[in-house]
């Protein structure tokens, strides 16, 4: 913050323009949070990828001992919460890409990709998870 | 952009074009940058992960210290974690109004980005090294 008198907090209370809060949620607003949420937790998440890299670079135990960790329900609920964040924000991104080439700005076309990163972005997240299974059956 | 009557900038300011925060372009070049490199690196890491699944330690390591697999994943996080870090950077800009928490968090952030990294890289080349 800036000391300068111009900018400096002002004694009385002003008002504010309306936030967030007053409008109704659109698709695009919606899917515009969801990409920042989802940065944050793959953000995280990245924890995770270390731990795993590191665990295999030590032991056979800590790494079986990591392994089983991811294994376990939780692990395993943690990690598909993971591979659809990464999805998400996979496909949100690529639809900024679109978007920078200045197409696909239309207001009812914005909406459609909107929905199509969410659609997909599940649709991918079940297919990991089936071909992962069906590759080992684990 | 406009040159008019009511810009203030100098004609050296113009020509560099860089605005007062003296870095133009650069934070928004490269958050894409990272992001369309993230792209193939992202389905490779996944689709290493599907092939992995269920694998034990002898198997993954032997996968691990592939030279390919072990240069596609530090590029995978190398250029992942420049994109979070400029990412969370934005983040913390967005919503740290205290100019005191707003610094101690970006200099956090780099500090865990480079931890994370510099954590990756060495187990990557440690069990590419055959360690």
């Amino acid at each position: 913050m800036s000391q300068s008198p111009a900018t400096r907090q002002s004694p009385r209370a002003r008002p504010l323009s309306p936030h967030l809060t007053i409008y109704r949620p659109t698709i695009t607003m919606t899917m515009s949070i969801v990409h920042r949420i989802t940065g944050g937790a793959l953000y995280f998440g990245t924890l995770l990828v270390v731990w795993w890299l590191v665990a295999a670079s030590i032991s056979e135990s800590y790494f079986d001992f990591v392994n089983g960790i991811f294994g376990s329900w939780l692990g395993r609920l943690v990690l598909f919460g993971y591979t659809w964040a990464l999805m998400h924000h996979m496909l949100g991104g690529i639809r900024h890409f679109v978007w920078d080439t200045g197409t696909g700005l239309e207001k009812h076309t914005a909406s459609k990709i909107a929905w199509a990163t969410l659609a997909g972005s599940v649709v991918l997240t079940l297919a990991i998870w089936v071909v992962g299974y069906l590759a080992r059956g684990a | 952009m406009s040159s008019g009557k009511n810009d203030m900038r100098t004609p050296l300011g113009r020509v560099r074009g860089l605005g007062s925060a003296r870095e133009g372009t650069e934070h928004f070049w490269r958050q894409r940058l990272t992001a369309i490199a993230n792209v193939p690196l992202t389905l490779f890491f996944v689709g290493l992960l599907i092939s992995l699944n269920g694998a034990g330690f002898a198997e993954t390591r032997a996968v691990l210290s592939n030279p390919l697999v072990a240069l596609v994943l530090l590029l995978f996080v190398i250029s992942g974690l420049y994109h979070m870090r400029i990412g969370m950077q934005v983040i913390i800009e967005d919503y740290v109004h205290g100019e005191g928490m707003k610094l101690a968090l970006l200099v956090l952030n780099t500090f865990f980005t480079a931890a994370v990294g510099v954590a990756a890289g060495f187990a990557l080349l440690k069990m590419a090294f055959g360690g």
